[in-house]
């Protein structure tokens, strides 16, 4: 008899680790939520300085322009702080302790889950800022709610498997943007149309079909890449 | 893999080879050893000892060769085996924002074992650091932090267990330590140390004098 896979320690307790681990780093040099935080400041308080209570328009150009400005700044802030999971890894050379003590699949969950709370806290304080900075009236917060829920899982599944692809390379900062970019516009495109909706409050059934892609986009996202992770950290 | 059974754990190594681009480490690399054995890799500056020692643990893949471990009817390779592998070398870092109760804290948790921290404690105890175990590693001098390395290698009670340079930042009761971990190893698996400081060729049941690059 021959085996290759020995008996590994319970996934979800080595999962947890990592991500107990990575938060305890994370609290303790802020580096991630500064950059994300700053990130998102300032893009909320210059463009309120621009375009003043935005919200206070039921323009439907004006819903237009604040779901994607809503996006951006979610996506930039994202680009700023989501990466720091695997670079700092590499920055740090423990690489090699977590990839000896840490089943692969348990490490993608791991982080994944730190991205995913890093970056709803991020969603939250954006959607704040834009409430106080711009006057924003969400007509239908149950779908708003959803629409970040959901999108912000794909953004996080997708910004952890390709932080993992670039921690090892140099320039890895501005490759993190330039790969993350395209893979993540066509989830954008829809988060936006879905927001836009929910921001005018023209009803869930408009928002349905939208929905429905953005959690398959997701969730292909994120079969994906707990596919390809081992074969990414190994190599 | 069981390595406790009656059946001893072996390593073998067939036609090893590695490069590194155009440049050949060594090749044809060839030897095994079992539970109980020390095995001491030695060479000049250059000539592959740590590349050995990370090909042995599944960190890296050798560019032709098999390596595998053995244990009666199983056969594993060295990715597959990590679990049951500690490894000390000078590349692997901990996390310097934590302390060394949390770094082992992480690793046990990790590698899914129920550590008690007065376990824990007394691990760290046992390489020297007791009393030291709340200070964050980045205020560790140098021995201290090789010291905690020992502690992270040994938490799981490894089968095999690989030491590259290992006294290089140590004092003599550092060596006394490392002198005490290797017996105590030879009781539980195989024990591969790549030195090359003279005094350390003696630990081994063999030596593998690795040489110039491409040998």
């Amino acid at each position: 008899m021959r085996s290759d896979k020995p008996a590994s320690p319970a996934l979800w307790t080595a999962a947890w680790a990592v991500a107990r681990k990575d938060v305890r780093i994370e609290l303790r040099t802020r580096y991630a939520l500064n950059a994300m935080v700053l990130f998102a400041v300032t893009t909320a308080v210059m463009v309120s300085f621009r375009l003043g209570p935005l919200g206070v328009s039921r323009d439907a150009r004006a819903v237009s322009t604040l779901a994607v400005l809503l996006w951006v700044a979610i996506f930039f802030a994202a680009m700023n702080g989501l990466s720091r999971t695997f670079v700092r890894e590499e920055e740090t050379r423990t690489v090699a302790l977590l990839r000896l003590s840490t089943p692969p699949l348990a490490v993608y969950l791991g982080k994944l889950l730190v991205n995913l709370g890093l970056l709803a806290l991020l969603e939250t304080l954006v959607t704040l800022l834009f409430v106080a900075l711009m006057n924003v009236r969400i007509a239908q917060p149950g779908l708003f709610a959803l629409t970040l829920s959901v999108g912000g899982f794909g953004l996080a599944g997708a910004t952890t498997i390709i932080a993992a692809v670039v921690a090892k390379a140099d320039g890895r900062n501005a490759l993190f943007t330039i790969l993350a970019f395209p893979l993540l516009l066509p989830l954008l495109i829809i988060a936006v149309e879905v927001t836009e909706i929910a921001l005018a409050g023209t009803g869930w059934s408009n928002a349905l079909g939208g929905l429905r892609v953005l959690a398959a986009y997701a969730l292909a996202q994120t079969v994906a890449s707990l596919l390809l992770f081992e074969l990414t950290w190994e190599s | 893999m069981n390595v406790t059974g009656a059946a001893p754990l072996r390593l073998v190594w067939q036609h090893v080879a590695k490069t590194y681009g155009s440049r050949p480490v060594w090749q044809h690399l060839a030897g095994e050893l079992q539970s109980g054995e020390v095995l001491v890799v030695s060479g000049a500056n250059g000539t592959g000892k740590s590349t050995l020692l990370r090909l042995f643990s599944g960190l890296e893949q050798p560019t032709a060769g098999t390596i595998r471990y053995t244990c009666g009817p199983q056969s594993l390779t060295p990715r597959a085996m990590r679990p049951q592998i500690g490894l000390v070398a000078p590349e692997m870092m901990m996390y310097r924002e934590l302390t060394a109760l949390e770094n082992l804290q992480f690793v046990a948790a990790a590698r899914g074992l129920a550590r008690s921290t007065a376990a824990l404690l007394e691990q760290l105890a046992a390489v020297g650091l007791s009393g030291r175990a709340s200070e964050p590693v980045a205020n560790y001098s140098s021995g201290m932090l090789l010291r905690l390395k020992y502690a992270l290698a040994l938490v799981h009670q490894p089968a095999v267990l690989l030491l590259d340079e290992p006294t290089a930042m140590f004092d003599e009761a550092g060596r006394e330590l490392v002198d005490t971990i290797i017996m105590a190893q030879r009781q539980r698996g195989l024990t591969i140390v790549a030195t090359n400081d003279q005094r350390e060729l003696a630990w081994g049941d063999y030596v593998l004098k690795v040489g110039s690059a491409g040998q």
